[in-house]
């Protein structure tokens, strides 16, 4: 089932490495010029659809088992050991057990996706990843009919990731996803970045990326996958409920309740980079509306 | 014999300070702002410089308003006076404030919009504010001038600065996305240095 979605933008349009690193300044450029034209259009948008720089990707990361300053995850990720790694893949599936990280590569097909990385905070990124659909893999265990959602659980080991030993989260870390958005073609695991295998601070060995959601919706370091027939309790929603929801959808038009979500940073343009306009369901409105159709987003936040 | 001594100790403190001039210390503290400038613009505060200048400038005014209020309690526990350093401290305060509430407007949001909405909608943005509104009449009046003219009521007008502190305190506890220790230890100290400066229980009284 792999290239059920085709990049808009592909590697060989966008990505030389030699020129990535230089390109920064150029690209900063181009955003201001966009802002300043008013740009509220996705064709806009579109246009700026640039892979950030590879520091960029691995230097400003979200990851509170590192710690929860932005610069944390790359300081002090090089601690996960990733080798051995398995997923343990349960609940309501035809052949639940723990798989191997390195079988698991062998069955699947990776492939690359530039995708859109929003964060719950209103800054963004353009991400070069290398993965295989989320669906592939759960075809691998066999989903059952029951199965109506799935869980995910990052890594719990406090003496390699010392945010563990802060008891403000409830670790492990959790989320999940409707089983229809877990097996959306757009729904992928990734394992590596501009080619590259993924660095730990971005969530190694394997992780999820659910485009369209908020980026706390993309889960790091998996362990466990569980298929259920309830709603799972995602972390930030235990934590905060009001504030964090199921769902995650990107929504220019359900504000954070601490912050307004119309508008987002692309991070690496510097001291003068301008917010840009958030786009519904983070540019990816076409393939993924249908799914939310007759829902109110303003409650399903 | 420890007052005796405590007082000689501070005696010599004061002896110091006396000599100590206050305006270089103005351009001292000004130093960190071309610094901040010169590292957000090469690397230096990260991948994302727009929110870590805003957040360098905050928290330096927010150590300021801090140090102002450090004055009364070091010359009443203490015999420390560092009166002369106040108005220095507050009027810093007030340039670091404006200098964050500036960043926030014009490299962080920018559109005239948003800012309103921000400002109306967002709890801990309003707060923000009006801690940056209380502080401009005490700015203004920051002048011998206007000690002189005020009188009594100089002394009632800039106890608003207790009111600011606390709410810039606030402000900072309430943006953070989990219970982070910083913030709060900020809290703590602003709330910390205004209880020293409750009176004195009446011990006579419930004798």
């Amino acid at each position: 089932m792999a290239y059920r979605w085709t990049n808009t933008l592909t590697r060989d349009d966008a990505t030389p490495e030699a020129v990535f690193l230089n390109r920064r300044q150029l690209m900063a450029g181009a955003a201001a010029g966009v802002a300043l034209a008013g740009a509220g259009t996705a064709a806009r948008a579109e246009e700026a659809l640039e892979p950030n720089a590879w520091e960029d990707i691995t230097q400003y990361n979200n990851f509170y088992e590192f710690g929860t300053g932005k610069s944390d995850p790359a300081t002090y990720a090089s601690a996960l050991t990733t080798e051995p790694w398995s997923v343990t893949i349960d609940g309501l599936v035809d052949r639940p057990g723990d798989y191997d990280f390195k079988d698991i590569m062998a069955e699947m097909t990776v492939e690359e996706r530039i995708y859109r990385f929003r964060c719950v905070e209103a800054w963004s990124m353009v991400i070069p990843w290398n993965g295989f659909e989320l669906a592939d893999l759960l075809a691998m265990a066999g989903v059952q009919a029951q199965a109506k959602y799935v869980r995910f659980e990052t890594l719990y080991r406090p003496e390699e990731m010392r945010g563990q030993s802060s008891r403000f989260i409830d670790w492990p870390y959790v989320e999940g996803l409707r089983l229809d958005e877990a097996l959306h073609p757009l729904t992928i695991m990734a394992t590596g970045i501009y080619g590259r295998t993924i660095p730990n601070q971005n969530g190694a060995p394997i992780r999820l990326v659910v485009p369209w959601k908020y980026g706390f919706k993309s889960i790091k370091s998996i362990v466990k996958i569980t298929l259920t027939d309830e709603e799972p309790v995602n972390t930030w929603q235990a934590l905060q409920p009001s504030e964090y929801g199921f769902y995650a959808n990107v929504n220019p038009n359900v504000d954070h309740p601490r912050w307004s979500q119309a508008t987002e940073r692309k991070i690496g343009g510097g001291l003068f980079s301008p917010r840009i306009p958030t786009l519904m369901f983070n540019g990816y409105e076409e393939e993924v509306a249908s799914l939310y159709e007759g829902m109110d987003l303003t409650r399903f936040y | 014999m420890t007052i005796a001594s405590k007082s000689t100790w501070a005696d010599r403190i004061n002896g110091f300070v006396r000599k100590v001039p206050t305006w270089p210390l103005y351009i001292l503290y000004l130093l960190p702002v071309p610094w901040l400038l010169y590292l957000a613009q090469t690397g230096g505060l990260g991948r994302e410089p727009i929110k870590a200048l805003e957040h360098e400038l905050g928290e330096i005014a927010l150590q300021l308003l801090i140090f102002g209020l450090c004055i009364t309690p070091l010359r009443r526990y203490l015999g420390i006076n560092l009166l002369k350093f106040r108005r220095m401290f507050g009027l810093l305060a007030f340039t670091y404030v404006t200098l964050h509430l500036l960043v926030w407007l014009v490299l962080d949001v920018g559109i005239l919009s948003q800012i309103w909405a921000d400002i109306l909608k967002r709890p801990y943005i309003t707060i923000g504010m009006v801690s940056f509104i209380l502080l401009v009449p005490l700015a203004l009046t920051s002048n011998s001038w206007s000690v002189r003219k005020l009188g009594p009521s100089w002394r009632r007008l800039h106890q608003l600065a207790y009111v600011a502190a606390i709410l810039g305190a606030v402000h900072y506890v309430m943006l953070s996305k989990v219970w982070a220790v910083e913030p709060l230890a900020y809290l703590a100290v602003v709330l910390g240095l205004l209880a020293l400066r409750l009176p004195k229980r009446r011990q006579k009284q419930t004798a």
